[in-house]
């Protein structure tokens, strides 16, 4: 029962593979873009923002990823807008991002040794100047493994898209399986592919922070 | 904006939500408890294993954790059905659940055994524990307590992460979700309704596991103090 699993099949998936990396660089992107200000803005003195900011990412790591792919999705078609499911599974995996990313860099920020701002307040340098000289160039090297460790969670996590129809390369996986009916070739070739995206990235970020913890 | 928001249908179908959360809190109930085992024998073979059993529990958790939870949900689902095995889609989840968070809490396990300070087992030779009596009254009680925050959140973002047992058919939370989706096409209100029941248990889940470890950690309950 079933035919076989053949070249084109594996074509396809690699192109679902592409729009994973696709998709993931969105997320990351979007995630940067909306993380950092809120990274920040989580240490800042005003004490309204810092809780409005930490309700936001606890909404947010509260709310399971497909509820937002859904959200994402039928909000958008509510709001008036006709849109392809890539848009939205963009625009879930930014909020998802941006709220976890938010969170890293926040504790990356607040590693940085109270000793520095000190030190940079008596050289008469101000708040922004203090932020962009003195704290961030730090905060930014403690803040790669976990960075990208947490790359691998937004690879793997695109696949929830699947639930918005968006054609990555799970969803791919199961329209060929759903065709061929061998489910261990096609989703063995699909968990290959995945760990072979992961697995280097939460290697390099072990041996990151390993060489981090010695220097 | 031309768009009118409607919750009254939520009304009619709370049963359905009702039983949707009730199978959510099952699912990942079952999922924590036997994936908490299977986590503490996997980081005992990691840590104290022969090399051959400490490298196999190694290829287990980076495999696992470095591949999407729907691949591996479809792959044992879908691969069974193919097998001519018939197993409801319930437990299949569960399995697939337990299979994925075993090799996270192996791995929060083991920083906890590894971060136990020397001076511990040191004394507990000298009261003459038996390797066995070490591990299960040293090690792992300390090397849970060290690491139970990272265990409640781990199990939280499990609960979260259940939701996509949805799409093996199983009838939790988003499931109902989907099924009144279908019927109301009120796609955006439900799915606010769902996100908000998600919200509450998930701080439901942090409540009752913080109870638990009251209960479970005699050094808390008695002294008030954390380790």
């Amino acid at each position: 029962m079933g035919s076989s699993v053949t070249i084109a099949h594996y074509i396809l998936m690699l192109q679902g593979m592409l729009w994973t990396i696709g998709l993931s660089l969105m997320g990351f992107v979007g995630g940067t873009i909306v993380g950092l200000p809120i990274a920040i803005g989580r240490i800042s003195q005003s004490k309204a923002l810092r809780r409005s900011l930490g309700l936001y990412i606890a909404l947010i790591q509260g709310i399971p990823l497909p509820i937002l792919m859904f959200l994402c999705y039928f909000g958008i078609s509510v709001a008036g807008f006709n849109v392809p499911a890539l848009v939205a599974a963009g625009m879930a995996m930014t909020a998802y991002a941006s709220a976890y990313l938010a969170e890293i860099w926040r504790g990356s920020l607040q590693s940085v040794p109270k000793a520095q701002w000190e030190a940079a307040e008596c050289l008469a340098l101000t708040r922004l100047q203090r932020m962009v000289h003195v704290i961030l160039p730090q905060a930014v090297k403690i803040s790669i493994p976990p960075t990208i460790g947490f790359l691998v969670q937004i690879v793997k996590n695109t696949s929830y898209a699947v639930v918005i129809g968006f054609a990555e390369l799970t969803y791919t996986a199961r329209l060929i399986n759903n065709s061929t009916f061998k489910p261990f070739v096609v989703f063995t070739v699909a968990a290959v592919l995945y760990f072979a995206i992961c697995f280097p990235l939460s290697h390099f970020s072990r041996r990151l922070e390993r060489k981090l913890k010695r220097a | 904006m031309g768009y009118e928001f409607d919750f009254s249908f939520i009304w009619d179908f709370w049963p359905d939500l009702a039983w949707g959360a009730l199978e959510t809190v099952l699912l990942s109930g079952a999922s924590i408890i036997l994936g908490f085992v299977a986590g503490a024998g996997l980081a005992v073979a990691k840590v104290h294993g022969s090399r051959t059993v400490s490298t196999l529990a190694n290829i287990y958790v980076e495999a696992i954790r470095n591949t999407p939870l729907v691949v591996q949900a479809f792959w044992l689902f879908f691969g069974l059905a193919a097998m001519g095995l018939r197993m409801p889609a319930f437990y299949a989840a569960i399995v697939t659940l337990v299979i994925n968070v075993s090799a996270y809490t192996a791995e929060i396990i083991r920083a906890g055994m590894e971060s136990i300070p020397k001076g511990q087992f040191e004394a507990a030779d000298c009261l003459a524990l038996s390797r066995r009596q070490v591990l299960f009254h040293v090690e792992l009680p300390q090397a849970v307590e060290r690491v139970y925050p990272a265990l409640i959140s781990q199990s939280v973002l499990m609960m979260l992460a259940s939701s996509i047992m949805s799409q093996i058919s199983v009838e939790e939370l988003t499931g109902a979700a989907y099924g009144i989706q279908s019927i109301t096409f009120r796609g955006f209100e439900i799915y606010i309704v769902v996100a908000v029941i998600y919200l509450l248990l998930s701080v439901l889940m942090r409540f009752a596991m913080e109870g638990i470890a009251q209960l479970a950690f005699t050094r808390r309950r008695r002294l008030g103090t954390p380790l």
